[in-house]
């Protein structure tokens, strides 16, 4: 008898547990859930009675009256996730939120779910998330799998070094040096290939090669720039970006379910006509951050 | 078929970094697991004290976490700098050692006590009661578990890939984020499956092999 009231009581706690990481997991998706003081000083207003022909997202989307979407939560002024006041901010995350509200969603219904660069194709293919917002740089091969609406910002590799260290304007003075960046991500390609002479470190997240910078394990870190200076921002006593011109140009775009022209087409013509919340959601997230960038045309292949 | 034959120089790379890091992790882990093995079972209160306590911190440690220190914390206590992949192995090799450390000690307990009171009975020091007499005979009974426990090294040696280790896990991500490189995330992930399906029933037949040669008539 004693034993069965042990374990009801362990069964009830790992079900416990298990919702408690669920909520985690999932971000705020309760109408309390931290995100609404947001919606008061967004620059957009929420859409009603949207209607799109033809698109099996957004029909998806509306059965389930909840729109999921995916994003970065670990980069500063793009896609984060503040684990202390539970809020989600960045340009990338408020143009998710510009796309959801000309969809005639609201805040509390936006389900937000965090998935590393390596996961994204999968994800969009698998319906795991209706569409994914989190520099996400278009490229040809991942068109094969899915689309891209955008691009909505332009950016390109970067270094970030430590405070007071040289500020490198090429990959070539960086000989000999070690550079760190994610796994597999394409600036630690293009270095493994053009510069076999500079020594390469890569972790999971763009966080622990920014930890390794800051303890002297690596010289520099590298990926796109627009990423850096959010780092860069969040620690300017320790960090800074070099001055140097940027080493490849990378187009974000809004990746979406192969197919859905209908949906694509929609961000599209969003993109090109808000111009001007475009610039809001800018200066909002990225003005003070010293970079300044245009809104880039869209591409609508 | 475009995934491996466009994609050779990576996957050359991977599996030798694989079988880099399961090689020196496994050498570590079964040097210091014999040693704290013994530690286990010396008859000084100390050593027995000490090995207690290293198998129970390690081995109730996530990997992940071992792997955390000593990739990302070492470097900040400011001790001298080490490669990524020389501090993976030794992440992985210090962990897996725990495990050698208890298969061995129940294999020592198979060991009749006789045995080990007869070689006292002549004048053997604990050294060589272990090296010549018990570890021979633990060894042979234990080696299917041990067996078992190199097979979870070699499967662990995936996480060193979060950690600046461009082994066989690290190569989807390099597949997947690269423009002019062939497969898909999905076709990767299949062929390092592949790939680690062919070293386990390598092991698998090295450890046939082992009993067959090693079995003990009692």
């Amino acid at each position: 008898m004693r034993f069965k009231k042990a374990f009801a009581t362990i069964g009830l706690m790992s079900v416990a547990a298990l919702a408690l990481s669920g909520c985690a997991d999932g971000g705020p998706t309760d109408a309390n859930g931290g995100g609404n003081s947001a919606t008061v000083d967004m620059p957009w207003t929420v859409a009603e009675n949207v209607t799109l022909e033809g698109s099996p997202t957004f029909d998806a989307m509306q059965k389930r009256d909840k729109v999921v979407i995916g994003v970065k939560e670990d980069q500063p002024n793009l896609g984060y996730y503040d684990n202390v006041t539970q809020e989600r901010s960045g340009f990338d995350v408020d143009v998710a939120r510009w796309i959801a509200a000309s969809l005639g969603f609201k805040e509390d219904q936006i389900e937000y779910k965090a998935i590393a660069s390596a996961n994204r194709e999968q994800a969009i293919v698998n319906g795991d998330v209706d569409y994914y917002v989190g520099t996400y740089s278009i490229n040809d091969k991942r068109k094969k799998e899915i689309d891209f609406a955008g691009p909505y910002f332009v950016t390109g590799q970067g270094l970030l070094v430590k405070k007071g260290d040289q500020d490198y304007q090429s990959l070539d003075e960086l000989e000999g040096k070690k550079v760190c960046s994610a796994t597999g991500s394409t600036p630690i390609q293009n270095i493994k290939t053009n510069f076999p002479g500079i020594k390469t470190e890569e972790f999971d997240l763009y966080s622990a090669c920014v930890d390794s910078l800051k303890n002297g394990q690596v010289d520099a870190v590298t990926t796109d720039q627009a990423i850096l200076i959010g780092y860069a921002a969040q620690d300017p006593e320790k960090l800074m970006v070099t001055t140097g011109p940027l080493l490849t140009e990378e187009q974000y775009g809004i990746g979406l379910p192969k197919g859905d022209d209908a949906l694509r087409s929609h961000i599209n013509e969003l993109l090109t006509d808000g111009g001007d919340i475009w610039k809001k959601i800018f200066e909002k997230d990225l003005g003070n951050s010293g970079i300044t960038v245009d809104q880039p045309k869209v591409d609508a292949y | 078929m475009d995934v491996i034959f466009g994609n050779l120089d990576l996957w050359g790379t991977a599996i030798k970094n694989t079988l880099i890091v399961f090689a020196g992790g496994g050498a570590i882990a079964l040097i210091l697991g014999i040693v704290v093995g013994a530690m286990r079972v010396s008859p000084v209160p100390i050593a027995r004290g000490v090995g207690t306590a290293y198998v129970n911190i390690i081995r109730n440690t996530p990997l992940t976490l071992v792997f955390f220190f000593f990739v990302l914390g070492y470097p900040a206590l400011g001790l001298p700098r080490l490669s990524s992949l020389v501090l993976g192995i030794i992440a992985i090799g210090i962990y897996t050692a725990t495990y050698v450390a208890e298969v061995l000690r129940a294999g020592i307990n198979t060991v009749p006590v006789g045995q080990a009171e007869a070689a006292r009975a002549i004048g053997l020091p604990f050294g060589q009661v272990m090296s010549l007499v018990v570890l021979p005979q633990a060894f042979r009974s234990v080696v299917p578990p041990m067996m078992s426990v190199f097979i979870a090294l070699l499967k662990n040696t995936t996480i060193a890939a979060g950690f600046s280790v461009s082994e066989l896990a690290a190569l989807r991500a390099t597949i997947n984020d690269s423009g002019d490189r062939p497969g898909s995330p999905m076709e990767v992930l299949l062929c390092v499956a592949l790939v680690f399906v062919v070293l386990v029933l390598l092991l698998s037949a090295l450890q046939h092999r082992l009993e067959k040669k090693w079995r003990i008539v009692r």
